[in-house]
């Protein structure tokens, strides 16, 4: 099977370029594209890539394989025509080969707060929910960060520094939604700009590539509805 | 929170109900001009003029220029904060554009109200 494979070193190398592999992968083989990198960095050992717990829970391995965003740990290569074109992220800066430097995500992340804030005393326990409370965070606790969404957003792309992105979005509608947190009007405020939500256009990228089957734009929406309640 | 200054709006959801409401408004323009002009008698000279003469016909009208101003001064900030990165030339394009929306719409209440 074949593979391109994208290479920078900015010690060595002027500007980027795509690499040629090929890999003896036998006809109904159930490997992912993970393991073929595993094979590839074997045969050669200057090739970079992140990766963690090897089974989509880590979110460590995310990459844009044949114009995709996904994780390469459950990509089957079964999935992908050949020749395999492997690419870093889309959108964040490059730091070396298949690995990118994902501060820009984190700070957009960070910026919505993502921690129970509640001005009320603490129980001597712990604060209860309801089943039907808690079933309110089902759909956003499960985001994993592995920035598939954010990257594949022209949105993102465009003002990654003003635009919070699906990821953080969705993370921002998950403490909205938590019964447990007063600080809604604080977070509402906070988001409240031409940028920070409003940036978003509904394509549904982020939903079309999430590894874990989330759902950003619909928590975009929730997010924009209460705005519109607290404004009206 | 990001602030601008040359947006519409006082924040991005002002810009977003703006945005919305100008569209149902041309949209509903939209659909009365195309009835008059399916249903209505032959369009002309006279025709035209007595139908845009009719105090509801200008008001409507009137509203309908504002809001295509609002929808296209909202619609070109969007644009421009997304492909100019350039801070200069963005400041240009948009208080042109602001500028011709604006004289658009001083222009149209002109015509509208010299009928």
């Amino acid at each position: 099977m074949k593979f391109q494979v994208y290479r920078y070193n900015p010690d060595t190398d002027k500007a980027p370029y795509m690499k040629d592999y090929e890999l003896d992968i036998p006809a109904g083989s159930d490997m992912m594209v993970l393991d073929a990198l595993m094979l590839l960095k074997e045969k050669d050992p200057t090739l970079a890539f992140r990766r963690s717990c090897r089974e989509g829970v880590c979110g460590s391995d995310g990459l844009n394989m044949n114009g995709r965003n996904g994780l390469a740990c459950v990509t089957p290569l079964s999935e992908l025509k050949a020749p395999i074109v492997i690419r870093p992220l889309p959108g964040l800066p490059v730091i070396r080969d298949l690995v990118v430097d994902m501060a820009q995500f984190y700070k957009q992340y960070e910026k919505i707060k993502p921690y129970l804030l509640n001005d009320e005393p603490a129980p001597a326990r712990e604060r209860l929910q309801s089943p039907e409370e808690r079933a309110e965070l089902d759909g956003l606790y499960e985001c994993i960060l592995c920035a598939c969404c954010s990257t594949s957003c022209p949105s993102f792309w465009w003002n990654p520094e003003k635009f919070v992105g699906p990821a953080g979005l969705l993370q921002a509608y998950r403490f909205l939604a938590d019964s447990r947190d007063t600080a809604t009007a604080e977070r509402l405020a906070d988001l409240d700009d031409a940028y920070s939500v409003f940036r978003c256009r509904g394509i549904m990228n982020c939903v079309d590539v999430c590894p874990k089957g989330l759902n950003p734009t619909h928590a975009i929406g929730k997010v924009r509805s209460l705005l519109l309640k607290n404004a009206v | 929170m990001v602030k601008q200054v040359t947006s519409l709006g006082r924040s991005g959801l002002h810009d977003w109900m703006i945005q919305r409401v100008s569209a149902v408004v041309l949209a509903a323009y939209t659909i009365f001009l195309l009835g008059y002009l399916v249903c209505g008698p032959d369009v002309t000279y006279e025709a035209w003029r007595e139908f845009f003469g009719c105090l509801y016909v200008k008001l409507f009208t009137l509203i309908a220029i504002a809001a295509l101003a609002a929808h296209a001064w909202i619609g070109i900030w969007t644009v421009c904060t997304d492909y100019i990165k350039c801070s200069c030339i963005r400041m240009v394009v948009q208080s042109a554009s602001i500028i011709a929306c604006l004289v658009y719409v001083a222009w149209g209440a002109l015509i509208v109200w010299g009928v």
